[in-house]
């Protein structure tokens, strides 16, 4: 079994208000020096050995991850 | 005229959909999210709810449901499809209408009663309202923020594709004021307030709604 990592994230252009209420809780907790925040999703995969990239991005782009607001990046573990 | 109403684990609003449909003087068919079965039905409502709980993405795994592989197919011969809520978000990550429903703009949780003006009546579910008027309907969810990219954007625009529009402030922050849409065709339609909770001033806020339920009739019977 091999693991494979798969990020998600917001498109640079689609607002993500729950990064903002974050950064927000970050000011209000008296943390300086934190510009930006931007909240995503990590999915962690155990996948077969044999299982080819093709497979793998078969999976983030049509259910991990919406093309149409997310970008996404798979990556395999040793 | 029979027309289906899907339930899918966590739908809420498919009693609601089914009773506008009786309203409207057609034959409401409930249909079940792990068949693979329309039932013959000549037009299907997705209605609203946090179908899987809304995990993933809401809609994202209703989308994959064995029946939205037949309502897909369905839509394709044009058969008229109705997405409400979380309905208009499963048809978006179906591929049946372009664009997203994302978090809205404020994160609240936004409930109220919200006039729309409805842009077209060239689609299979508006045939009954007048392009430009309005209409009062209850919105109620957390991510009914519309968007897409620039190019599909301008070709909704383009081609009469904006459905509704929000009247008297945005309650999401959605790209251009769009409550909903339709495809090229018009048969399919997806917005995210509720005409289902608009058809009897005992429960809503006015009868509005119904206008959507009665277009159907008509459109199923001019095609």
């Amino acid at each position: 079994m091999a693991r494979v990592v798969v990020d998600v994230m917001p498109k640079p252009e689609i607002l993500d208000p729950q990064g903002q209420a974050v950064a927000g809780a970050l000011q209000r907790m008296g943390v300086a020096g934190v510009a930006d925040v931007r909240q995503g999703k990590h999915f962690e995969l155990e996948v077969d050995d044999a299982l080819d990239d093709a497979t793998l991005h078969r999976i983030a782009g049509e259910l991990l991850a919406n093309p149409v607001i997310e970008d996404w990046v798979v990556s395999r573990t040793p | 005229m029979r027309i289906g109403v899907i339930t899918f684990p966590g739908t809420l609003d498919d009693v609601d959909a089914a009773r506008a449909v009786r309203y409207a003087g057609a034959e409401s068919v409930a249909l079940w999210h792990a068949d693979r079965d329309l039932e013959g039905v000549d037009a299907v409502v997705v209605p609203g709810g946090f179908s899987y709980g809304d995990y993933l993405r809401a809609g994202a795994i209703a989308s994959i449901a064995p029946i939205m592989t037949e309502v897909v197919a369905a839509a394709g011969r044009g058969m008229p499809v109705l997405g409400i809520c979380n309905g208009f978000q499963i048809l978006c990550e179906a591929g049946l209408l372009p664009g997203a429903l994302v978090r809205n703009a404020g994160l609240h949780f936004v409930c109220r009663d919200q006039r729309l003006r409805v842009e077209t009546s060239d689609t299979a579910w508006t045939g009954d309202i007048e392009a430009g008027s309005e209409i009062l309907v209850p919105v109620k969810n957390a991510e009914g923020r519309y968007v897409a990219d620039a190019a599909t954007l301008a070709e909704l625009e383009d081609t009469g594709r904006v459905v509704f529009r929000y009247v008297g402030g945005n309650p999401n922050g959605a790209l251009a004021d769009i409550a909903g849409i339709s495809s090229a065709d018009g048969r399919v339609v997806g917005l995210m307030p509720h005409p289902e909770h608009a058809v009897d001033t005992l429960t809503g806020p006015s009868v509005d709604g119904l206008a959507l339920f009665t277009s159907v009739l008509r459109a199923s019977a001019t095609t």
